[in-house]
């Protein structure tokens, strides 16, 4: 085993609230950072995921716990004297200096040499693709140049790990695709590992080595995207990565597969008996992707649910079917945009019955919640 | 066509908006600086008033080239700008290093308190300037509070000379120029993000290294503004020394005061004004020299 670049240890921080009363930003975390990858902290605002990283760059006061950067405590440490840098989320550039004195400040803290600081702040400034721009303020520049100028700021000291703030929260949408792949070469190039912080659950999924889906101050699932994705560990972690479709139920088996049936009288099938005790509450959860569009033809499908179409979003993709079954409970489902012509149908018929493969449903909630 | 019809709107509009306050400046504040222009170079008459004829040695008397067969050359003209230099800059250091700390202070307080700060801090105003300075005189004179104090904690045996020196004056400026320090810096100080701190500490600097190179120069917009609002009354002022220094300690304010109305001579008091006026517009001057290079700093450097 690669031993961890930053290791926390039941790292636990409270903050008096102005109104009174107290909230617990971060309960008792553990987390171990490998080298050289690209983690990411997602969760909604008010997680605790800024505090984490606060907690390792040096700007809070933990009330207990750990933190070590590549073996060393520095639980103790004053912010300037830890070996990480942090890319802020509005960039936090200095408005008085220009770019070459931003990027170069670490250094001219450091009193490195005048050949040497000019040398590595050209480098950084081409690894950024800014070269020659080292005489602009930052209000002149773009918000994507801002940014570039951050991260060359955030990297020139050579930092054990770089703490990124949703830093592309600012950016449009094309610009901020186009980051999160720039990011994620750099973080290869670079060799170091990478923290970073944010709440959209996609540029989670496209940057990340490991994603760590923090709530309520918990870490609630730390894995790889694919596999938070496919196998969440809690229906909270279901529905705030991708959209879902869960079913909270009671545990039946028929013999061959699980049922899932909710109080309303639904039956989910998922596949694989015995998993689960009979009567055990469980939830089942059904990505959007998973369905497909009933024929009409070849008899009954083996799983399926039928749901009045309440609206269909084409998105260019695909198209996002919202539905309602009998009982109310909400559906979405997307098709791929080539079934064009069974869309067309279920949109006169306002009636969809949605297939889906029981292999592919996850159990989550009860005990062996994977089948 | 009609962008030209626009534009003409927008000047009328701001002919509008801006008509008044110029026509106000114009009469009440231009002309009375053209008539003491004049006045500071025609020659004293006999009996107070003025002579029209053009007499330079008004200056000449405080400068140091007066024509001996009309007016001497006096240095204490001179003594007294400097001394009234030396009150002001002084006033102006102690009152920043009072406001600036505090101001750091009151910007962190949650949002009700900092309201009742402020209001604490221009409490002073609705007193009238004359009933809080002649409150310093009971404070400092031989029979006063101060020396009360001092003498019965034994610190001196013999009431001292607090009231009718430099340092009363200094006191007394300080006291009333304290909000005016107070209110620019604090501006600039309650702007001042937070993050770029966070950011300085996170590139190494330490406290003492992310003051200097981000916490000052971001505040000093507010420092020199401060300065400079204190600064320019403080040069003039003559009641303050007129209250707390007597007849002892005498500024340019009480010179030109006493020239205007005791000895009648106008076109002298309007040359001392003339001096304070020039020493303010070369320090403006400056200050504005130095705003614009900060402003030209990027394009000058690419």
């Amino acid at each position: 085993m690669q031993p961890s670049i930053v290791r926390l240890e039941r790292v636990t921080k409270t903050f008096a609230l102005p109104e009174g009363g107290m909230i617990t930003a971060l309960k008792a975390i553990d987390l171990d950072v490998r080298r050289n990858e690209f983690l990411t902290l997602l969760g909604p605002s008010g997680c605790g995921k800024t505090t984490l990283l606060h907690s390792i760059s040096g700007f809070v006061q933990l009330d207990g716990g750990k933190v070590s950067i590549d073996g060393e405590d520095v639980t103790e440490r004053p912010p300037h004297r830890r070996p990480v840098n942090t890319v802020f989320q509005n960039y936090a550039l200095f408005p008085h200096m220009n770019v070459d004195k931003n990027v170069g400040y670490a250094l001219d803290i450091a009193g490195t040499d005048g050949k040497e600081r000019g040398r590595r702040v050209g480098a950084a400034l081409e690894l950024v693709g800014l070269s020659g721009l080292g005489g602009r303020l930052p209000r002149q520049l773009s918000g994507g140049q801002q940014q570039r100028v951050a991260l060359a700021r955030a990297i020139i000291a050579r930092p054990k790990l770089l703490l990124l703030d949703e830093p592309l929260s600012a950016l449009d949408r094309n610009l901020r695709q186009a980051m999160q792949i720039e990011l994620k070469g750099l973080q290869a190039e670079l060799g170091i590992s990478f923290i970073f912080v944010t709440h959209d659950q996609e540029e989670a999924l496209t940057m990340s080595d490991r994603l760590a889906v923090l709530e309520k101050g918990v870490i609630q699932q730390l894995d790889t995207p694919r596999s938070v994705y496919s196998r969440p560990a809690n229906a909270f972690v279901a529905s705030f990565i991708g959209a879902s479709n869960l079913f909270e139920g009671a545990a039946r088996s028929d013999g061959t597969d699980m049922l899932v049936v909710t109080p309303n009288g639904e039956h989910i099938r998922a596949a694989g008996s015995g998993t689960v005790a009979n009567g055990q509450p469980v939830t089942a959860l059904i990505r959007p992707e998973q369905f497909s569009l009933h024929n009409g033809g070849n008899g009954q499908p083996a799983a399926f649910i039928d749901a009045d179409v309440e609206q269909i979003v084409f998105t260019g993709l695909n198209y996002q079917i919202h539905g309602r079954t009998p009982a109310g409970r909400k559906v979405v489902a997307i098709i791929a945009a080539v079934h064009q012509r069974e869309v067309a149908e279920i949109d006169a018929a306002k009636k969809a019955r949605l297939t889906y493969d029981p292999a592919g449903v996850q159990l989550i909630g009860a005990s062996g919640g994977e089948p | 066509m009609s962008g030209a019809t626009q534009r003409q709107r927008r000047y009328a509009q701001l002919g509008i908006l801006l008509g008044p306050v110029s026509l106000f400046l114009a009469i009440f504040f231009l002309c009375p600086l053209a008539i003491m222009m004049i006045y500071s170079v025609l020659t004293p008459g006999l009996y107070g008033g003025a002579e029209w004829a053009f007499y330079p040695d008004n200056f000449g008397r405080i400068l140091g080239f007066a024509n001996p067969e009309f007016e001497v050359f006096d240095p204490v003209y001179l003594s007294i700008f400097l001394r009234s230099l030396r009150i002001a800059l002084t006033t102006v250091a102690i009152t920043l290093v009072v406001c600036y700390p505090a101001a750091f202070q009151v910007s962190r307080l949650p949002d009700r308190w900092k309201t009742f700060a402020l209001f604490l801090i221009t409490l002073p105003f609705f007193a009238s300037l004359i009933v809080r300075l002649f409150v310093w005189v009971l404070i400092l004179k031989k029979t006063g509070f101060a020396n009360m104090v001092l003498q019965s904690l034994g610190i001196i045996s013999e009431p001292a000379d607090l009231i009718y020196t430099e340092g009363a004056i200094i006191l007394g400026m300080v006291y009333i120029f304290i909000p005016f320090m107070f209110l620019p810096v604090y501006a600039s100080v309650e702007k001042l993000d937070w993050s770029l701190v966070r950011a300085s500490q996170d590139l190494g600097a330490n406290g003492f290294q992310t003051f200097w190179r981000v916490i000052f120069p971001l505040t000093l917009p507010g420092v020199i503004g401060g300065s400079i609002i204190v600064f320019i009354p403080a040069l003039g002022n003559f009641i303050v020394p007129a209250v707390l220094g007597g007849a002892k300690v005498m500024m340019l304010g009480n010179l030109i005061e006493q020239q205007f109305l005791s000895a009648r001579n106008w076109p002298f008091g309007a040359a001392l004004a003339m001096l304070v006026m020039a020493a303010v517009l070369f320090i403006l001057f400056f200050y504005i020299r130095l705003e614009g290079r900060r402003g030209d700093d990027a394009p000058a450097l690419r």
